[in-house]
């Protein structure tokens, strides 16, 4: 199992008690009181517009307004439609939906019961990566304690709302996080992401209006409604409110999970929460929010964890997942990890995704074993725009995005390899 | 039968939480993988008229997911991960140790079918480095030492 955050706040701070992973454990910590009030006295559309006044934005990546997401669907007489939970988690760097998967499997539900609610859906779906088996079986068992208790099923908590929850098993596929690759997958296909419009609101899970929310993102829903839009805007930023759970990993002192006000400086994060760089070493770049996003070199850290400000210097806040890295990598070895990644993981169904994947990871390994050409960095350049904005999803931009900004804030170990005819990072991590 | 009645009918009862039958495909892969060892074409072609589809269709959605096979392998499944934060921590050095120690390249079953060794793409335990699944488990914070430990003790 996970383990607990080293810094807690709304979401987690009770994460570490084993009892908090059952119904009554929960109800203890006044768990399900806003779904008791909520299903009763609010109308889906007050629900809705809590939600959007809190300006709650997606925690699975891309950030969009998860309010006016749930807008998008047509009104509740158009049955059935489907709320599709995304715990399909697999962006490198990121173990954070793994943590409120497998701790606090019912303040997920109770999101959803009041997601569901708010855009009129009768039935959810809960799709976990396949590697995540644990989380599956805390989920299932939560599904059925929730069941037993009228929790779920026909009148839920004597509201008249009936919502039903399947907890599914991908089976290994990075892409089946992308929404429309997990829709497909839902429906027991290859995942291939699928052309937009339509929208999932318009044409989803089953060819039915759906809408496809991150873990996280359901998980603040309850302390919304419980508390009010007011106090959730009272921490994070004026464009990116609430806290969200940064995951701290590679060359820090003390790496985990740490839930924290967007907006927190990544350098606070960094040396304060995490301990600093172990060993007394040094920071050459961090990777602010999981491996698809752009890397920021140690002179820029002093950037709030929010996507108006990391988008300034380049980046953006993605899944929260920080990667750090010391003095001593080899920027062109990460490339290599990198693009390996991207290689294995395309999808194949775009030509520009499936052989620039390729042929990046080609050209940097060839590049790191000492027999690139200074022609290669360049052509480096070319295969990532050629890739840009050329695809069905995003997925080519997120293998595009790191190895332009490793080019960019490190092209002097790209030259050094190209010149010495070798790697002389001697300390760096092994490939 | 290829597949048993009682495996049959739990597939058909877990069909019944989708709206459509094919839903229940990977549940239904998954299940057949961990009763039968693999889902071989014998496997998809008795599979394919619960889910209203061809046998090759099937074999098509396994092919896709890293964790379904149509071939036959070791009785545990050991995946170390060697992305970017577990590379960091040293991750491939350590699978180079387990390849050592168990005498097989990542892709390989050892000679007993005991253990087929892979790497992965991201478990989502990148705080806790080096780390690998065993099947359904996850072993973190691993040295060479504490997963041999792991490793050998597997039937």
């Amino acid at each position: 199992m996970q383990k607990a955050p080293h810094v807690t706040d709304y979401l987690t701070r009770h994460c570490a008690d084993d009892e908090y992973g059952c119904l009554r454990g929960f109800e203890a910590q006044g768990g399900y009181r806003a779904a008791h009030t909520a299903l009763r006295e609010m109308t889906p559309q007050k629900i809705l517009d809590e939600v959007r006044q809190a300006g709650l934005q997606g925690r699975g990546g891309a950030g969009f307004c998860a309010g006016l997401k749930w807008s998008f669907m047509p009104a509740p007489e158009q049955q059935p439609s489907y709320l599709v939970c995304n715990a399909d988690e697999s962006e490198p760097g990121s173990f954070k939906d793994r943590l409120l998967l497998e701790r606090a499997p019912h303040q997920l539900l109770e999101g959803i019961l009041l997601a569901a609610r708010a855009i009129g859906a009768q039935k959810s779906f809960i799709y976990i990566r396949g590697e995540y088996a644990e989380a599956a079986r805390v989920m299932q068992r939560a599904v059925d304690e929730a069941h037993a208790k009228g929790y779920l099923g026909d009148d839920v908590m004597g509201s008249g709302f009936s919502h039903d929850v399947v907890v599914v098993r991908g089976a290994g596929s990075y892409i089946c996080g992308e929404e429309t690759a997990l829709l497909e997958s839902l429906e027991g296909k290859r995942g291939h992401p699928r052309v937009k419009p339509p929208f999932p609101a318009q044409r989803g899970a089953f060819d039915r209006p759906s809408t496809v929310n991150n873990v996280e993102t359901l998980c603040h829903v309850p302390h919304i409604i419980g508390r009010g839009a007011a106090w959730f805007r009272s921490t994070g930023t004026e464009k990116s409110p609430g806290t969200t759970l940064f995951g701290v990993s590679g060359h820090v002192v003390r790496p985990g999970l740490f839930e924290l006000p967007l907006g927190t400086p990544l350098d606070e994060i960094i040396f304060e929460h995490a301990g600093g760089v172990a060993d007394g070493r040094k920071v050459k770049g961090v990777i602010p929010g999981g491996l698809s996003m752009p890397i920021l070199p140690a002179g820029e850290l002093d950037v709030a964890m929010a996507n108006e400000f990391l988008q300034e210097k380049g980046s953006a806040l993605g899944t929260g997942g920080i990667i750090v890295m010391d003095d001593r990598t080899c920027m062109v070895r990460t490339a290599c990890v990198i693009s390996e990644f991207y290689r294995a993981e395309s999808c194949g169904q775009c030509g520009p995704c499936r052989e620039g994947t390729a042929w990046i990871n080609d050209i940097v390994t060839r590049v790191e074993r000492g027999t690139g050409t200074a022609e290669d960095l360049e052509l480096l350049v070319d295969i990532c725009d050629g890739m840009e904005g050329q695809t069905i999803c995003a997925f080519a931009d997120a293998a595009a995005w790191p190895v332009r900004a490793l080019l960019k804030h490190f092209y002097a170990d790209f030259e050094r390899h190209v010149r010495e005819g070798v790697c002389s990072f001697s300390g760096s991590f092994q490939l | 039968m290829v597949i048993s009645k009682a495996i049959r009918d739990q597939i058909e009862a877990e069909n019944a939480n989708y709206p459509r039958a094919r839903g229940g495909l990977l549940a239904a892969l998954h299940r057949v993988q961990r009763e039968y060892g693999a889902i071989t074409p014998e496997h998809a072609t008795a599979l394919a008229p619960i889910f209203d589809m061809t046998a090759v269709e099937v074999l098509a959605v396994v092919s896709f997911y890293d964790m379904l096979s149509s071939q036959p392998a070791g009785r545990h499944q050991v995946r170390v991960c060697t992305n970017l934060s577990c590379s960091l921590a040293g991750a491939r050095e350590f699978l180079r140790e387990i390849e050592n120690h168990l005498g097989i390249t990542r892709g390989e079953t050892s000679a007993d079918g005991r253990i087929t060794l892979g790497h992965e793409a991201c478990l989502g335990a990148c705080a806790n480095a080096p780390m690998m699944r065993v099947d359904d488990r996850y072993y973190e914070d691993l040295d060479t030492e504490s997963a041999r430990q792991v490793l050998d003790a597997l039937d």
